[in-house]
């Protein structure tokens, strides 16, 4: 494996960033979800990664695990939405404030 | 430069430049889509590494089945265009600034610690972890309570999806 594994993590860390940039700027709530599973996706690079680099079948094993949540989690969430939307006909995340007081 | 460098080099640009572009599309079909280029561009990344069964599976389960799942809710509920400028003046730049910040804190950190170093990888091993074989082994005997636990909590999601977007709720 001549790549430096830095180049990985590198690339990992950026993609984690992004997808705090996309949280923090975005109104709309599926893109923010959408954003969520790309730094879910940044942190299965990161397991990958060291479960090559070190040889150890388990950090593949986690990242199985965590796509397992992510398809659960984005079930109930994308259900949700559809709750909200029916209830008050937008996605925006500005206008969705039934649990503030 | 060899091969893989210069594989690396393409999907980790891809990846980069789709997911950047997935956060800056004011069309959410447009932004789901350059997500699906990212995480196909992931599954290149995992093969790199040696990595075949989570390849197939990120192809099968994130491009695949979770995506098409996004797509489906985007297309039903049809979302109205996000207007791109923030109520809060400057939050956009406040908030670019501050995940630029922390990029170039963990780029640092990352290459003044220089895991690579300390690991000497060996690619047998790398390879032989990667295979469906040693990853069903695993998953088989030493981690069977995680599995059955990951079984239920896909029951529970489905069951609590249906319940969700059936019903109205006050």
């Amino acid at each position: 494996m001549p790549i430096p594994i830095e180049y990985f993590l590198v690339l990992s860390a950026f993609m984690f960033i992004t997808g705090v940039a996309g949280v923090l700027t975005r109104r709309n709530a599926i893109v923010v979800f959408m954003s969520v599973e790309l730094m879910l996706n940044s942190a299965n690079l990161t397991l990958v990664t060291f479960s090559s680099y070190l040889g150890n079948p388990v950090g593949q094993l986690f990242v199985f695990f965590v796509m397992t949540v992510a398809a659960a989690e984005a079930a109930v969430g994308l259900a949700i939405i559809i709750a909200l939307f029916r209830n008050k006909l937008t996605m925006n995340i500005d206008e969705i404030n039934i649990l503030k007081w | 430069m060899s091969l893989e460098l210069i594989l690396f080099i393409l999907f980790g640009t891809v990846a980069a430049v789709s997911g950047i572009l997935m956060i800056t599309r004011s069309n959410v079909i447009i932004a789901a889509l350059f997500l699906i280029l990212n995480l196909g561009s992931l599954a290149g990344l995992y093969l790199l590494l040696n990595a075949q069964f989570i390849a197939v599976v990120q192809v099968i389960v994130y491009a695949g089945a979770i995506m098409v799942l996004f797509l489906f809710v985007i297309m039903l509920l049809k979302p109205e265009q996000e207007r791109l400028v923030s109520k809060i003046i400057g939050f956009k730049t406040f908030s670019f600034a501050v995940t630029a910040l922390v990029f170039i804190q963990l780029a640092y950190l990352i290459f003044f610690s220089h895991p690579g170093s300390s690991i000497k990888p060996d690619v047998a091993a790398s390879i032989n972890a990667g295979t469906v074989g040693t990853i069903g082994r695993e998953l088989y005997t030493n981690y069977i309570l995680p599995f059955e636990a990951a079984g239920y909590l896909l029951l529970a999601a489905t069951i609590g999806a249906v319940v969700l977007a059936k019903k109205k709720f006050q």
